[in-house]
Order: structure tokens, then sequence, then C-alpha cells
């Protein structure tokens, strides 16, 4: 039973992480860029909503919404100012202004909200009992929002416009422009989706765990990248896959072994993965030519 | 100076020259320190600069010539120090024999963490290097809060207090020398050809193996004594000061000089140590000040405050140097302009 | 005299495509060796492979009397294979000597530690190499150009300076992945020239990828013709002109289109 539950629980933190990746792996699909500023978006997402439930008294919904449309005009803001110049520029010096725009967010959300833990309520309460078991009602919402994001997003990326055109600019974004895609539209749009799916997560971590911090986003950010590369970078399903088993094994160590050794346990797992399939479960594996 | 030279020999020549701009240099800070130009507090701040020097040299060793992404350089930090702090904490010995036996063990002990962590890593490239170093850093961090003889998650206190500038500066002359030795050889060489093209290093007869995770174990060893350096002059380690921000913090510095360039790497790590210093009187703003430098060099900069321009005492004396040059025309079409003005 | 190398049965597959099957060749010290056929023929597969870039799925490749199997890209250079590539290769930001100087590696066997602290045999070696590939930038006209940047180099110059860094590994035989490529008649004829002259000075065996035909029946013994992953033709250059195998693989698409 407390197996079952501890399941369940990893789950639910799972789904999270995979929502997060989902924004990773499309980022990094696309502008080949390990966004580390992509976890501090989860951070910002919880400030706004705390800020307009708590300081603006708006309702849930409301500030549900707002938190979202903000994360995506933040997502699409960071992209155009910080990363947009730097497209021709050595990989790294990129990856050196994803860091420098994570410490920014969190720096300046220190100044702005002082380093102190926020309180959030939650806004699923209760327990439901399916099959004689009882579960937090948060927990189910958490599962079926993320399986819903990513049916959704599935289907989006296969049959749109803007999905085909996704996979043309991270499949070769020179080919693509030349096919007449409008690169610069898509890459904003896969940073405002990717943000705004961080959006979402941040609401159901929210709603599961209460507390906010400045720092919160930098972990969780790390790991839901971790899951993204389990799973394979660039699939959507390995994201899922990727969230799903790191939040299980995260959640089984706590329970069973000790919860200061989980990070290890992930990141364990992510070098073994990583040894034995280099692209991650589900990545496709690119030979260099020769 | 041509005529010396050539009467000595040009490498004799060299040698004698870095040697006496070493001497010298000491001299010089010595000479500040005890006439009371640089005070207590700023001599102090010549030991986090030390050690930062020899983190970012050692870690552009993998980054900068050998190409390769690491994320967990404060993981092998962690392991020096600790591995220095343990020794010194149960010998008794003078300070004299004990600290460089203690920066010796820190080496080694880093070193090994560089072969086992290298060879399964270094079969990843780029940002999947990134991810796995990042993780075997993070492991390293979990397992020290984890174990009873590190002192688990309140850290290690009461180490004794060896570091002294002395030192820092023996330590950071030696890490220069080997870098500038080994890049300046066959096997510095075959580095390079493996950032420049691994296919064709390999067709050229380079084992890229050996030579990755040879490179990867001096840049761990080294950092192992920036991290002995670090713990007897902290006298407490705490092992959520060796995160992936910190490992972070480091390749920023190196990403910031320059890859490639181990004068740029010093004087990131000389910049970066001094920043937050400088922007004391901001004080709450200092970080945020820090993240939008660092952006604002990446955009404007990509390849970092000195790209890959390196320092050469000889080339400077004998003005064949291309940053010296460099500077000379600035300020001579300053010059020229001041006069065309004037005219 | 035994071959320098051998190759026997060679085959390949990429998930479930057959890039190259049964390919068998002999190849006698200082011979000149043309491998042509279409684009996608397997031509550069049968490169990879000698150079176990590529482990081989079949078939049995010898060096002299080294078997390749199970034996890394480096290892088999130290046997006496180098080449070039079809998509130039060079260390582009070294200078045009280190590019030289990383193949001379494994002339020099000094220690890492004597190389730390720049004991006597260091100095000797590196002497040594740096005269060494002077000699050899000689061969290819390009001592001038020593310091200069690989990648700051034009195009033919390029192609030079990659033939340059094989022969510095010292190699029995070189294997050349479409070395006219991009040039022009003159370069092409001047780059003839060049291969006829590596061949006599440095005693090596080459096997020649190209396109250019003017080169191939210029200056090889014999010609190989690959189609489909299958040896279909092989002799000398006026057999294979007037092979029909050989102009069927060629024309035959375009006639029957």
């Amino acid at each position: 039973m407390i197996f079952l539950s501890q399941i369940i629980n990893g789950l639910q933190i799972g789904s999270i992480y995979a929502l997060v990746a989902l924004g990773y792996s499309m980022v990094y699909g696309i502008v080949k860029l390990l966004n580390f500023a992509h976890g501090d978006i989860i951070m910002v997402g919880s400030y706004v909503l705390w800020f307009g439930l708590s300081r603006l008294g708006l309702a849930p919904w409301l500030s549900v919404i707002i938190s979202i449309t903000v994360c995506s005009a933040l997502g699409m803001l960071i992209e155009k100012v910080a990363y947009k110049p730097l497209r021709n520029s050595p990989k790294i010096s990129l990856l050196i202004t994803a860091i420098g725009v994570s410490y920014l967010l969190q720096n300046l959300s220190q100044l702005i909200f002082t380093p102190n833990p926020r309180m959030l309520p939650n806004f699923f309460p209760g327990y439901v009992s399916i099959g004689g078991a009882q579960f937090a009602v948060v927990t189910i919402v958490t599962i079926a929002v993320s399986v819903v994001i990513m049916i959704g997003l599935s289907v989006m990326v296969k049959n749109t416009k803007m999905g085909k055109a996704m996979r043309a600019v991270s499949e070769n974004s020179d080919v693509a422009q030349l096919m007449g895609i409008n690169v610069n539209n898509t890459i904003s749009f896969t940073f405002a989706l990717g943000s705004g799916l961080v959006a979402v997560a941040s609401v159901l971590y929210c709603c599961s765990y209460s507390q906010i911090e400045p720092t919160m986003g930098s972990m969780l950010g790390i790991k839901a990248f971790v899951a993204a590369v389990l799973g394979g970078i660039g699939s959507l399903p390995g994201a899922m896959l990727g969230g799903i088993i790191i939040g299980i094994f995260e959640s089984l160590t706590k329970a069973y072994i000790s919860s200061q050794l989980a990070d290890a346990v992930v990141f364990g797992i992510l070098i073994i993965v990583l040894l034995i399939r280099p692209s991650g479960i589900l990545g496709k594996s690119i030979r260099e030519k020769v | 100076m041509d005529r010396i030279k050539e009467k000595i020999g040009k490498t004799r020549y060299t040698y004698i020259l870095n040697t006496l701009a070493t001497i010298l240099l000491f001299a010089v800070i010595y000479a500040l320190i005890n006439f009371g130009v640089l005070n207590r507090y700023q001599s102090l701040l010549l030991i986090p600069i030390g050690f930062n020097i020899i983190l970012a040299v050692s870690l552009n060793l993998t980054a900068g010539y050998l190409g390769q992404l690491p994320l967990g350089h404060a993981g092998f930090m962690s392991v020096g120090g600790y591995a220095s702090a343990l020794f010194t904490l149960a010998v008794d010995l003078p300070p004299a024999v004990e600290f460089p036996l203690a920066i010796l063990i820190a080496a080694l002990s880093a070193a090994v963490f560089g072969v086992l962590i290298g060879l399964p890593a270094l079969r990843l490239k780029g940002d999947y290097l990134a991810i796995i170093t990042l993780g075997f850093g993070e492991i390293i961090r979990v397992i020290i809060t984890n174990l009873k003889f590190t002192g688990g998650a309140y850290g290690l206190k009461g180490i004794e207090k060896h570091t002294t500038v002395t030192w820092v500066f023996i330590c950071v002359t030696l890490t220069l020398f080997i870098v500038q030795t080994l890049m300046e050889s066959r096997h510095g060489r075959a580095i390079l050809s493996i950032r420049e093209d691994e296919i064709a290093s390999e067709a050229s007869g380079i084992s890229t193996t050996f030579y990755k995770v040879l490179a990867f174990t001096v840049s761990a060893a080294l950092a192992g004594v920036a991290g002995a350096l670090y713990a007897h002059y902290l006298s407490i380690l705490d092992p959520n000061n060796f995160g992936f921000m910190k490992s972070t913090e480091i390749l920023v510095m190196v990403v910031l000089g320059g890859l490639g360039s181990t004068f740029g790497s010093i004087v990131a790590a000389v910049v970066l140590t001094l920043l937050p210093e400088w922007l004391r009187s901001f004080s709450e703003y200092r970080m945020v000040v820090y993240a939008l430098v660092l952006i604002l060099v990446m955009i404007y900069r990509p390849s970092g405050l000195c790209g890959k321009y390196e320092f050469s005492l000889d080339r400077i004396i004998s003005g064949e140097d291309e940053g010296l040059k460099k500077i000379k025309a600035i300020f001579h079409r300053k010059k020229s302009g001041k006069e065309e003005v004037g005219e | 005299m035994d071959p320098v190398l051998k190759i026997e049965h060679l085959g390949i597959n990429f998930g479930g495509l057959q890039a190259l099957d049964d390919f068998n060749i002999q190849v006698a010290n200082n011979e000149i060796v043309g491998l042509i056929g279409p684009n996608g023929a397997g031509k550069t597969t049968v490169f990879n492979l000698i150079t176990n870039v590529y482990p081989p799925s079949k078939g049995r490749i010898m060096i002299g009397q080294h078997e390749t199997e199970g034996h890394a890209t480096h290892e088999i250079t130290q046997y006496g294979i180098a080449r070039t590539f079809q998509n130039i290769r060079l260390f582009k930001d070294l200078t045009v000597i280190d590019n030289v100087k990383i193949s001379l590696h494994n002339g020099m066997n000094y220690s890492l530690f004597e190389a730390l602290f720049r004991l006597p045999r260091y100095w000797k070696q590196e002497k040594e190499t740096e005269r060494i590939s002077f000699e050899l930038l000689d061969v290819f006209g390009m001592r001038d150009n020593a310091y200069d940047m690989a990648g700051s180099l034009p195009y033919g110059a390029q192609r030079r300076l990659e033939i340059a860094r094989a022969l510095a590994t010292y190699p029995q035989v070189l294997l050349l992945d479409e070395p006219a490529a991009g040039m022009n008649p003159s370069e092409t004829a001047e780059l003839m020239e060049t291969i006829k002259r590596i061949r006599r000075d440095f005693n090596v065996a080459i096997i020649l990828i190209e396109h250019d035909m003017n080169l191939v029946m210029g200056i090889c013994d014999r010609i190989l013709v690959l189609n489909y992953g299958l040896i279909i033709a092989q002799g000398t250059p006026d057999e294979i002109k007037s092979n029909p195998v050989v102009i069927e693989a060629y024309l035959g698409q375009q006639r029957s289109e």
C-alpha cells in the first residue's frame, strides 16, 4: 500500500517534471540551447500566481491565466533580447548567457520578493477514494492535466502548421527558411509555448508543495532537463517518460532509502542511461557523417 | 635585447625572463602588502583570486583546449578540499611539511576521481557531457553530505588555516607552468587537435580517448589543488558550496575570459572575484548587476574578453605582441586624431 | 612481394541497407588504385571501414601483418594507413605547421614528464619534428604559410595540407578521398603531378576516390568500379573505359529516363 502511494506520489512530481521537460526538449530541439533559465520560469510563474492571489486578491482562475500569459511573454522576451543576438555565436556563449539570465531572474526576484519563502493555497483540496485507496485530488488533477497537455501537444506538433514549422526548424533552420517558414516566429512561438507549459507546471507545483522561494527553479529545472535528456531530447513522449521515471525513482528513494540520496539516485539513473543509450531512451541516435 | 637572446639561446632566454618576472611579481606583491599599500582586507582577497585563477585555468584546459564542456568542476574541487582537510586534521606535522603534502594528496585524489569519471563521461559530447558531469558533481556532493567522516551536512570544521599568499602564489605559478608546458608539447597538440576535429585527430594517429582522459584528469587534479587552498583558507568546508552553481561560476570565468586562452581565464578570474567586491556599494543590486554584466559581455563579445589571445613576455618585450599592437594602434589613432583636430 | 593492404569479403549494412558487400582487393607497394562509381556507391564507406571509423559487419582487413579488427582508428593509422577526407577536416584554428606536427605525434616518444620538465629528449625530438614538418611543407610549397591558420588557406591549399598531414604519419597506404574536388583544371593537373611525386618520394601505395576521370585515368595503375556497394568491374584504365558494365552504371540510368 505504501509502495502504491509512493508510486502515485512519484507520478505526481514526475508529471510536473514532465511538463517542464517538454518545454526544455522543444527549446533544445529548436535552438540547441541548454536553457538554464527555463527552470527559473517556474519560480516566476509561482510568484505571479502568488501576487495575483494574495496581493491583488484575484480569483484563482484569473491568476492562473495571468501567470501563464506572463510566463509565455517572458519566455519570448528572453529569447528576443538575450538569445537571438547570439544565434550565430559559439554555442557555449549562448549557454553562458542562459546562465546569466537564470542568475538575473533569481536575483531580481530576491530583490522584489525577498528571499523569504511565501505560502500558496491548494486549489484542489480534499481526497477521493478509488478502489478503497485514498488519493489527494491535487495528485489526480496534476497527473490528468499533464497527460492531457502531453496528448494535445503531440497532436499539435504532428498536425498543425505551426507544429510542422517547429519540426522543420529543429531539423534544419536554414532549409526551413528557404521553404518559406518564418524561423523567428517559430522560435518565438516555441519559447512562448515552453514557458506557458512551465507556468502550468508551477501552478500544479504550488498546489502540492505550497511553499515558493526565489531559488526554487534551479534544481527543479535541472531535474526537468535530466528528464528530457533521459527520455531523449527532441522526443515529446520521451520527455514525459523521463519525467515520470525520475519522479517515481525519486519518491521511492525518499520513502525507502533516504531523502537526501534522492538527487544522487536521479543523476545515477541519468548516467547509467546515457552510458547505455547516449541519445536517451526514446531519442534518435545521430551518426556523424565522415 | 636580441643580442642577449642570441648569446644565451632563445629558450633559455625565455626561461630566465619568465623566472625573473615571476620573482619580481612576487616581490611586488609582498612589498604592496608589507608597506601597507594593500590593507589586510585587500591582501586577503589575493587568496580567493589565486584559487579562482587555478580553477579557471584548469577548467580552460578541458573546456578551452580540449573543447569538451564539463559542468562538474566544483566536484573535483570538493574532493581535493576534503581529502586535504581530512589529512591535515588527522596528522600533526609542522605546517611547512603538512601543507605541501596535503596539497599533493588533494591533487592525487582529485586526479583519481578525474580518471574514474572521465573514462565513462568522455564518451559523450557537448551538452550531454555537460549534463553527465553535472550529474557526477552532484553525486559527489550528495555522497559527501551523507558520509560520517566528512562531517555530513554540517560540514567539516576547524581546518587549520595554512593557506597564505605565498602558498597561493606558488600553486598558481605551478599551475600556469604545468598548463603552459603541457600545451607546448606533443601532448598539448594532441589535446588541441581533439578540439578541432576528433575524427581527423584519430586518423592522424592520436588516441583521442587517452588524451581526453589525460586533459580531464590534469584539470581535475588542479581543481583539487584549488580545493586544498580553499579548505585551509576558510577553515570550514560545507558540501553545499560545491554544487553545480559553483561549477557554473567557474565555467562563467573561463568563457568570459575567452575559451582557449589561459591569459583570458586569469583576467576573468581576477575580474569576477573583484567584481562583487567593487559592487559592494550597490549592496543588494550587486548580483543583479553581475548577471547583467555577464549577459552583456556575451552579447557584445561572444568569444570572451580576450578571445584566444595568449600572453607572452618575450613577444611584448620584442614588440611583436598583437594585443600590445592593438593598444598602440588605439593610442596612435587617438593621438593622430587630436593632431588633425589641432590643425 | 606481399601486399601492403589485403581486404577480403568486406561488407557492412546500415540498418538493413547493404552499403558494401563482398569487397576484395590486394594493394601492392607503390601502386595507385582508383576507386570510382556513382554517388552513394559505397566508396567512402570503404575508407571508413579500412580505418575502422565504422566496424565492418563482415570481412577481414590486413595491413601488412596486422589485422585491423578490434583496433581503434589511431592504431590503424600507426599500422600504416593514412587518409584525407571528402569534406576537408583540417585543424582549422591551428597553424599549418601544427597540423603537420600533430600527425608526427607518434614519431616522438618523449613522455609527459619529459614534456613538463623539458628534458633533453623533449628538445631533441621537437626540433627534429619541426625540421621534418618544414620538409613536408616544402613538398607542397607551403613553407611560407607555416604559421597561417589552416582554416584561412584557400581551398586548394587546404586539400594539399590535408595530404601533407596524412603523409606525416609515415603511411604505407594513403587513402585520398576526392582530392581534386572543387579544384580548377590547372590545380587538378598540379595535383596529379604531386600525387605521382608522392608515390615516388614517399614510397607509398595510394587508393584514390575521384570523380575527375582525367585524373583517375591519368595516374591510376588499375581501377575498381563500385555500384550499389558491389564491385562491378576492375582493370586498367583502358579496360575500364571500354567496359560496357561501367558505361551502363554511369550512363544507363540517364538513357532509360
